[in-house]
């Protein structure tokens, strides 16, 4: 948890809330989480267990690229089949 | 009945000093159906009466839904914790246990702006050109 609130202090980009499993079991069923701590990437659980900064920080950007690959591939795809 | 016994109390009052400038821990929760919502403000209460550097907000969440949209807060109970600036940094639930460390964590973290990270990670996140939302799922044992 330290690592992602240290992230949003250097990075006015990111944004990072801690979540209480237990009292938003809801939302972690949602995401499927069963074990702690899970971290959700712009709404995809991606990171389960803890991990040192410079792999935390990989799995952060890595997400994001792809992410906006899959959404240049989703209209790529969509503009070859037009 | 006080949560922080005598002892932590004085503990986190000292680890409290180290606090550059002000920190506000802005709350949101509501009166009723919350398990942990009465202990969490107790909690908070507490911990702003620790330092004079340390102010609380409350908010009704169901009341005050301007600055819960403001503050982009959408459960309860929440914990912005801000200096002059927002930074993006919340807690949803009651943080007790290891989460009440990683709370006093951030409170000296937003206080002194910076937030520690080696040179390399600086770097990479200046490279940053999107928004990235994180929401770590967390226990407090």
């Amino acid at each position: 948890m330290r690592l992602a609130h240290r992230l949003a202090i250097e990075s006015d980009l990111i944004t990072a809330d801690a979540i209480e499993a237990a009292e938003f079991p809801e939302l972690a069923e949602f995401y499927g989480v069963s074990a702690v701590p899970t971290t959700v990437i712009n709404g995809t659980p991606t990171i389960r267990g803890a991990l040192p900064e410079e792999a935390f920080l990989e799995q952060v950007l890595r997400s994001v690229i792809a992410a906006t690959e899959s959404d240049a591939e989703t209209a790529l795809s969509r503009a070859s089949r037009r | 009945m006080a949560l922080l016994s005598e002892q932590d109390a004085r503990e986190i009052r000292q680890q409290l000093q180290a606090l550059a400038n002000p920190v506000t821990l802005v709350h949101f929760t509501q009166e009723l159906g919350l398990e942990y919502g009465r202990e969490t403000k107790l909690l908070l209460e507490e911990l702003a009466g620790l330092s004079d550097k340390l102010s609380l907000e409350v908010y009704n969440f169901l009341l005050d839904k301007d600055n819960a949209a403001a503050y982009r807060v959408d459960k309860v109970p929440a914990t912005v914790i801000r200096s002059a600036k927002d930074c993006g940094i919340r807690f949803y639930g009651l943080p007790s246990g290891y989460e009440f460390v990683n709370l006093l964590d951030a409170l000296l973290a937003v206080s002194r702006g910076d937030s520690e990270l080696s040179e390399t990670s600086r770097e990479k996140l200046k490279a940053l050109s999107q928004p990235i939302h994180l929401e770590v799922f967390v226990s407090p044992t």
